[in-house]
């Protein structure tokens, strides 16, 4: 993907000053119309999925202190994988994000609440919250896009050790809660800047280790313990259904920015920025998933992504009833409305990790008869000197330019 | 002289260490959240829970009023007659507190009090609490508290002077207190049929208990304080307390201090008076973070709850205190005297937020 200001076809080229601020005024309004009609419904729906969740996490918690009996294990590790989901989607980046906070329930509020994820809320709501929310798919400004350690654009210059970029993609979904703890921290520019020793940082690191030992002891060691014989495996449980968890929200959170077609922007593009001008970004920098009641359930209505987006801090389960009129306002202004199927969105977005894992143009002038051909080039990428390297850099974009 | 140094009988202290060992180890299970948030699911009113109770009915009194039923938690303290009790309950989704007087007979002996309250013009809460709420509703609860309350001396003589919903806190007294043998009230509201407890209190009058004169202001108009004095002549003798609305109380206050009985005189105001406004400013919560404009006619508490500041608070009408936060730096008004508050940083003056308006920039530590 290339910056939106940078494209051959600007696909907001045809829209006047005037449209943006129309496009926020009427954004607006349907905010307001949520705002207004917050209620008590609300406040039953968020009280019942809190409710759900406890029940389902202590219910498997029970089952797998039986956790030796293979039945047991299933249902309980099944149980224990969505508890976390929901109560990290659904129930903790929802709360944290501020959306329940107008119930003013103290027990409810992003100002009180944690949550069983390796990062502390409070560094998690700096990061999140006010950094990609603000400046989201801005390159170089949201860490999002790539949490800093991918390939995300084509105007990032390639080198070979992005060949890896899958593969570290994949772990990093796996032990995902630990990469957005290092991520809220900084760790990689704290580490790359020799601040380790910053009184600041070691207070925010000290935070974390403590808040991932506090969830390491429940999950591997006391709930372990406490089913006695089959300690092992509850342990395992508790490990696999941290995974599927990891795994989802990474899924979750790749959809919402990373599909192919979402669009990123440029540093200075928002430099002055009106407030119609922030709400098209966000409408053009964010991808919805289609599907079934329980499965937005289970993103965290993050397959509302640019519902989410435009409006960050109405309660969630609202977005599914705005989206209509989103998607109406998206056509009206002739913008692509991305929303695709879950499936179809994560390939989408591994796609893409792929492709710029990749020379540019490698993966599109690819096809199985000159396989052996590309895979000797790249290897030739690979391994030799910079010169050969930018030679065939030119080669492969010029191929991909010709055929397209 | 004994041989062995006196033991300490300490089987509750030890049942508590006991208890305080296995809610930590719960802890470990339960962590990032408390066991407590666990057992409020199936038992939100048990010992040791946060405060709660739950309303068990709502008994219409008049066609404005009625008296709620609440069963409290168990660690609910029994009231004083005459003390009030604040309720957060949750109105369209958003918890709301307020003070209600407490109406029951601390004899019951179903466990539960009373408020009775009135529904006024825009009151979310109050005619929530009148026409919507439910039984089974789990309301949050404070422990009672107040001063609107017979001294230890019982008096010989009393006189309560009531209007519209003064009358709860005195019911309470009434109810609990048979041991007073000389009682007038006098109650003002627009008609008959608008006396809460009308019924009851008439009885109390036949019965000879009290001496009660109902005014009924629709038709006869309002009572001054020197209609009082009239109606009851040994006024003097009488330890007097008085709730209603505030320009009834400030003139009763007059009168009596003008007759140098201020002393005898207990009042009880139910909402502030706003007598001024300022200029308003940026109130900047410093531990939050949360900067916002209000002006000089809302209360802080008002305007940071508005912008979704989670803020203490209480009675919102300046009398629990549970408001207070201190102002670092920066002027405050007081919306019912008018006078302003300055703090420098270092002095920390605390502020109740529900009556103080923004008179300039503020920061507050919260």
């Amino acid at each position: 993907m290339t910056a939106l200001q940078k494209k051959d076809v600007n696909p907001i080229e045809h829209l006047t000053p005037e449209d943006v601020e129309l496009i926020g005024k009427e954004l607006d309004e349907i905010r307001q119309g949520v705002m207004d009609s917050r209620g008590e419904a609300d406040a039953r729906y968020i009280r019942r999925v809190i409710d759900v969740h406890r029940k389902i996490e202590l219910g498997s918690r029970a089952v797998l202190l039986a956790s030796g009996f293979p039945p047991a294990w299933i249902a309980g590790t099944i149980g224990l994988s969505i508890a976390k989901i929901l109560e990290n989607m659904e129930i903790g980046h929802n709360i944290l994000h501020g959306q329940w906070d107008w119930m003013r329930d103290p027990k409810i509020h992003s100002t009180t609440w944690e949550w069983d994820m390796a990062s502390p809320a409070e560094q998690w709501k700096h990061s999140h919250n006010e950094l990609h929310h603000t400046y989201t798919n801005v390159i170089g400004k949201d860490n999002d896009l790539g949490y800093g350690i991918m390939r995300v654009d084509e105007d990032q210059p390639w080198t070979p050790m992005y060949l890896g970029q899958p593969l570290w993609s994949f772990i990093n979904a796996c032990f995902f809660e630990y990469g957005i703890a290092a991520y809220d921290l900084e760790l990689g520019a704290v580490i790359a800047k020799k601040q380790t020793g910053d009184p600041e940082f070691r207070r925010r690191a000290k935070q974390v280790l403590v808040k991932i030992g506090r969830q390491v002891r429940k999950d591997y060691l006391i709930h372990p313990l406490l089913s006695g014989p089959n300690f092992v495996s509850t342990l395992a449980a508790n490990f696999v259904a941290n995974i599927v968890r990891n795994l989802w929200s990474n899924s979750v959170i790749l959809c919402g920015h990373f599909p192919e077609g979402v669009e990123t922007f440029e540093k200075k593009s928002i430099d002055g920025e009106t407030r119609g001008e922030w709400y098209l970004r966000q409408m053009l920098g964010s991808a919805n998933i289609s599907g079934s009641k329980a499965m937005h359930t289970l993103t965290g209505n993050l397959s509302h992504q640019i519902e989410h987006h435009l409006f960050p801090d109405l309660p969630s389960n609202r977005y599914a009833e705005i989206a209509p009129k989103i998607r109406d306002l998206f056509e009206r202004y002739g913008l692509n409305y991305h929303t695709a199927p879950l499936p179809q969105q994560v390939g989408s977005a591994w796609h893409k990790i792929i492709r710029l894992s990749l020379p540019n143009g490698w993966l599109e002038n690819t096809t199985a008869r000159n396989l052996p051909v590309q895979l000797a080039k790249l290897w030739k990428m690979t391994t030799g000197k910079p010169r050969v390297r930018r030679a065939l850099l030119r080669e492969q974009a010029a191929m991909a330019a010709a055929a397209a | 002289m004994t041989a062995t140094a006196p033991r300490p009988t300490a089987a509750r202290p030890t049942l508590r260490t006991l208890r305080d060992r296995a809610l930590r180890l719960a802890e470990l299970v339960t962590t990032p959240l408390l066991p407590a948030d666990y057992l409020d699911l199936v038992h939100p009113l048990r010992p040791g829970a946060d405060l709660r109770g739950r309303i068990e009915a709502v008994v219409p009194e008049t066609r404005d009023a009625a008296t709620v039923v609440i069963r409290p938690g168990a660690d609910w303290r029994p009231h004083r007659p005459g003390q009030y009790v604040r309720i957060g309950i949750d109105v369209d989704g958003v918890r709301m507190w307020r003070a209600y007087s407490i109406t029951s007979d601390l004899g019951r002996t179903d466990g539960c009090f009373t408020v009775t309250v009135k529904a006024i013009p825009d009151g979310k809460v109050s005619n929530h609490l009148v026409r919507r709420a439910e039984p089974g509703t789990i309301v949050q609860l404070d422990q009672a508290t107040g001063e609107f309350c017979l001294p230890e001396q019982r008096p010989a003589k009393a006189l309560f002077v009531t209007a519209g919903s003064g009358i709860t806190p005195v019911m309470g007294i009434l109810r609990n207190h048979p041991e007073l043998d000389d009682v007038v009230l006098v109650h003002s509201a627009p008609t008959a049929d608008d006396v809460v407890f009308g019924t009851e209190l008439r009885d109390l009058a036949a019965a000879g208990r009290i001496r009660l004169v109902e005014q009924h202001t629709d038709t006869a108009g309002m009572l001054d304080a020197a209609a009082i004095a009239e109606l009851v002549p040994d006024l003097a003798e009488r330890a007097t307390w008085a709730c209603g609305p505030l320009g009834m109380l400030e003139a009763l206050e007059e009168h009596w201090a003008a007759a140098g009985l201020a002393d005898r005189l207990h009042t009880e105001r139910f909402r502030p008076t706003v007598l001024v406004t300022g200029e308003g400013g940026t109130v900047t919560f410093t531990r939050n973070g949360t900067s916002l404009e209000a002006d000089g006619a809302t209360p802080i508490l008002d305007a940071a709850e508005e912008a979704g500041v989670l803020m203490p608070s209480g009675c919102r009408m300046g009398i629990c205190y549970g408001c207070v936060l201190p102002l670092r730096e920066g002027a405050v008004r007081d919306l019912r005297t008018g006078e302003v508050t300055t703090a420098v940083p270092g002095d920390g003056v605390l502020v109740q937020t529900c009556i103080s308006a923004a008179a300039g920039a503020c920061d507050i530590d919260h």
